[in-house]
């Protein structure tokens, strides 16, 4: 309990940016997410090339050597300069719309052809179907699988604790300089972990009850 | 479905997809350029930054990192099927504290970042007199966690098959653990295998973090060599080395995902079973 | 055929690069460095050596070898060379000199990488006889392990380009990007002592990342214990230089097991005759003192 209430103020700040950091970026991937499967399924068969080659990339890379990419590599590019903490919301978001990306085209499959047809039927151009649509009932369906990815998403933000983001992960080292007992430092961060990621699905559980589809 | 979404391009159509086919290569290929010459500006591709790899120590030492890594990921990948299969099994049982016991290691261990599992084995562990080498530290970690996960995935494979196996396997006086082990459980293995692949890809990219606990895998040598001052600190050219062998052995484990899902299409043994829409939800994500 | 061609390219890749394997070290070229002359010392074994009453020492010599816990990516003081794979730096002759007055020559010295975190337990449990690895004594760790030395004083101090005047000192740190390891004292000391912004403070895994940031101008300084900026600017003397004002005392001592005071006492010995009769000078000498910067023998302190 004294390991937890010493260090206070390494609790609450880092667990803190973890929460930043994952609603940011879970935003930002979301969308990244949605238009890369726009892409994957567009009728310009370059595009859909692009998006292939983007999501196999991704996907089969280690999310660490996305961030040494960013920290590193990326500076030496001299666009914008980017902080730290941007930084880590890029490199999660670049790594995780991958994956949505993958959930998102599944959830369009399971969209009734007869759907699509009838849009079709009606005139409506291809951004229209898919905008209007099928996206909004595609999206309403994967809704567990979009979560599940989410909640490993914040799971990945640790990661960012290795490239100056004092985040949870970053809470193991301070407490080992400090000559706290690591063990129950650990715990308390599984701890923290475990009610976010207990949060996560009740919400997932709420959204599934409401958007729930008879098919 | 994806050929559902737009007709046959017409005239008109044609001729915009080509403009937008041009403007995408030229947007990326433009994207490429930039990076490759900001690259070479600041000297990223000189001989200096790449001549570590000429050296035979350095070729022998990058090699027993990457069979470091296999063989972290053989024994996680093996412990993890077991770990996956034996719970997946306690949470399909009829005795409730079975279920229970079982629901809550894989919730717990599902929740809690590889990462800090990780930690907790190799710097929690000396705290209460075990002292774990980083092997085992990386080993447990991920057959805990990717057990749980594949835990899931047997259960919703178990779940989707059609009742008329058990049913028939029960007419015919099967006890429980028989009707999972012979006629269930092989069954849901063989319609979940490309989930249960793309979970074992997590696998092999998770055991990038044992670098965190001082395993010498693929990722701590390329740190360690990128941190050399007397080869110039490579750090861009060994990172991209060792992101160019992680994609190859992650695609070669996809090919062989993909190869043998193709053969089991054609095998007569394969039941027709729709995977469960629960299928994606459960496969991880590192 | 995917996979067949996938399989086929890297097995072509693997074989040319084994083909050409080169043999050596970078290093080897470029001679010795500045041309100082300085070389290591050579340590006479010691013969029929007893230490009374030490289970650690009756362990080793049962053993026939000694297992030493060391770093492995601290320039100049203990790294591991990527090309010979041999352990090289000012802490790894320290470690020598002290197995070669035990009785053990090199190759009976088992060098083991162990984590800062992991120190204490290692000692503890025996999987190494003893650790030297910028060691610092400090009074909290003295209820694990018991420490001999210390070998060297070293300090918190900064790393800054060679062409970058105005930062002298810990006081001149405002408004200037300090970088150092992940939770480390040093960087916890800047943040509690506010010597620079909260959002100038940049923190990684390893020290020479910071030292790469400090190379593309993305830091301005890098601070932990001189000791170590010592090595990485003798990597690079002419783009690199340490500030020379030490901000606290960091003594490096040689880390053994709790309750083997009569080791310690040996060890002591050991390192008290390397000062007077001038190794300690020659060590310094070839390995740190390539920077540029000159050092004192410490007092070792016995307890």
């Amino acid at each position: 309990m004294d390991v937890l209430l010493d260090n206070m103020d390494l609790y609450g700040p880092f667990f803190w940016t973890t929460i930043k950091l994952f609603l940011i970026s879970g935003v930002a991937s979301l969308i990244f997410g949605t238009i890369l499967a726009g892409l994957r399924v567009s009728p310009v068969p370059v595009l859909r090339a692009i998006g292939t080659t983007y999501v196999t990339l991704l996907r089969n890379t280690p999310l660490t050597l996305v961030f040494v990419f960013l920290v590193f590599a990326y500076p030496l590019l001299e666009i914008i300069e980017l902080s730290y903490f941007t930084a880590a919301v890029v490199a999660l978001t670049l790594y995780t719309s991958a994956f949505i990306c993958e959930v998102v085209r599944s959830g369009i499959n399971t969209v009734p052809v007869g759907q699509a047809e009838a849009a079709r039927a009606l005139g409506l151009t291809f951004t229209q179907i898919l905008g209007q649509i099928v996206l909004p009932q595609a999206l309403r369906s994967v809704v567990p699988p979009l979560m599940s990815t989410l909640i490993g998403m914040l799971k990945n933000t640790t990661i960012a604790a290795g490239f100056s983001v004092t985040e949870a992960g970053a809470i193991r080292q301070y407490l080992s300089e400090r000559g706290d007992n690591q063990l129950i430092g650990l715990l308390w961060v599984a701890l923290g972990f475990i009610i976010l990621v207990a949060i996560l699905s009740v919400i997932q559980r709420s959204l599934e009850k409401r958007w729930s589809v008879a098919r | 479905m994806s050929n559902v979404l737009f007709d046959i391009p017409g005239p008109k159509a044609r001729v915009r997809h080509r403009l937008m086919a041009v403007l995408g290569i030229v947007v990326v290929a433009a994207i490429l350029a930039y990076i490759v010459y900001r690259f070479i500006d600041s000297g990223q591709f000189t001989a200096r930054k790449w001549e570590w790899l000429q050296y035979a120590q350095v070729q022998t030492d990058l090699l027993n990192a990457l069979l470091a890594t296999l063989k972290a990921f053989a024994l996680g990948a093996v412990l993890a099927l077991v770990f996956g299969a034996v719970f997946a099994a306690g949470r399909l049982s009829d005795h409730a504290w079975v279920r229970g016991i079982s629901t809550f290691i894989v919730e717990f261990f599902r929740a809690i970042p590889l990462l800090i599992l990780m930690f907790l084995f190799y710097y929690g562990g000396p705290v209460v007199g075990v002292s774990l080498p980083p092997f085992a530290a990386v080993v447990l970690g991920l057959t805990l966690y990717n057990g749980s996960v594949l835990a899931e995935v047997f259960r919703a494979g178990i779940q989707a098959l059609p009742r008329g196996q058990s049913e028939a396997a029960y007419a015919l006086g099967m006890r429980k653990t028989q009707v999972m082990t012979l006629v269930l459980i092989p069954q849901a293995i063989r319609s979940m295998l490309p989930t249960i692949i793309s979970q074992l890809v997590v696998l092999l990219k998770d055991t990038a973090l044992g670098f965190l606990v001082t395993y010498p895998e693929l990722l701590y040598y390329a740190r360690y060599i990128g941190s050399q001052g007397a080869f110039g600190r490579p750090i861009v050219p060994s990172t991209i080395v060792v992101a160019a062998i992680y994609i190859a052995l992650c695609l070669l484990l996809t090919a062989l995902a993909n190869v043998v899902e193709k053969r089991q299409r054609r095998s007569k043994k394969h039941l027709d079973t729709q995977p469960p829409k629960t299928t994606e939800d459960i496969a991880g994500v590192v | 055929m995917k996979i067949r061609t996938l399989a086929a390219g890297l097995l072509v890749g693997a074989l040319t690069l084994t083909a050409c394997g080169k043999e050596g070290s970078p290093t080897d070229n470029a001679g010795d460095a500045g041309g100082n002359g300085a070389a290591l010392p050579t340590y006479t074994v010691a013969q029929d050596v007893t230490v009374e009453g030490s289970p650690t020492f009756d362990k080793i010599k049962g053993a026939g070898k000694i297992t030493i816990g060391v770093k492995d990516d601290q320039p100049g003081l203990g790294l591991k060379n990527p090309t010979t794979g041999e352990f090289e730096g000012f802490d790894i002759e320290i470690a020598k000199l002290v197995a070669a007055g035990l009785g053990f020559d090199a190759g009976q010295i088992t060098f083991t990488t162990v984590d800062s975190a992991a120190r204490e337990a290692a000692i503890a449990n025996g999987n190494v006889d003893y650790y030297v690895g910028t060691y610092t004594i400090t009074d909290k760790r003295k209820t694990q392990v018991s420490f001999a030395g210390p070998y060297f004083m070293a300090g918190q101090d900064l790393l800054v380009r060679s062409d970058d005047n105005s930062i002298t000192g810990p006081e001149t740190l405002k408004g200037k990007k300090v970088c150092s390891v992940t939770g480390s004292t040093p960087i916890q000391r800047v943040r509690d002592q506010q010597l620079t912004e909260p959002e100038n403070i940049v923190e990684f895994q390893k020290y020479s990342q910071c030292v790469d940031k400090l190379g593309t101008k993305e830091v301005d300084a890098v601070t932990t214990d001189d000791a170590i900026l010592k090595g990485f600017a003798a990597q690079e003397p002419d783009t690199l230089k340490v500030v020379g004002k030490t901000f606290s005392q960091e003594p490096y001592g040689i880390g053994l097991p709790l309750n083997d005071a009569a080791l310690r006492g040996k060890v002591d010995d050991l390192l008290q005759a390397a000062i007077d009769d001038g190794t300690w000078q020659q060590i310094y000498d070839a390995t740190l003192g390539k920077s540029g910067s000159a050092a004192t023998p410490p007092t070792i302190e016995r307890y």
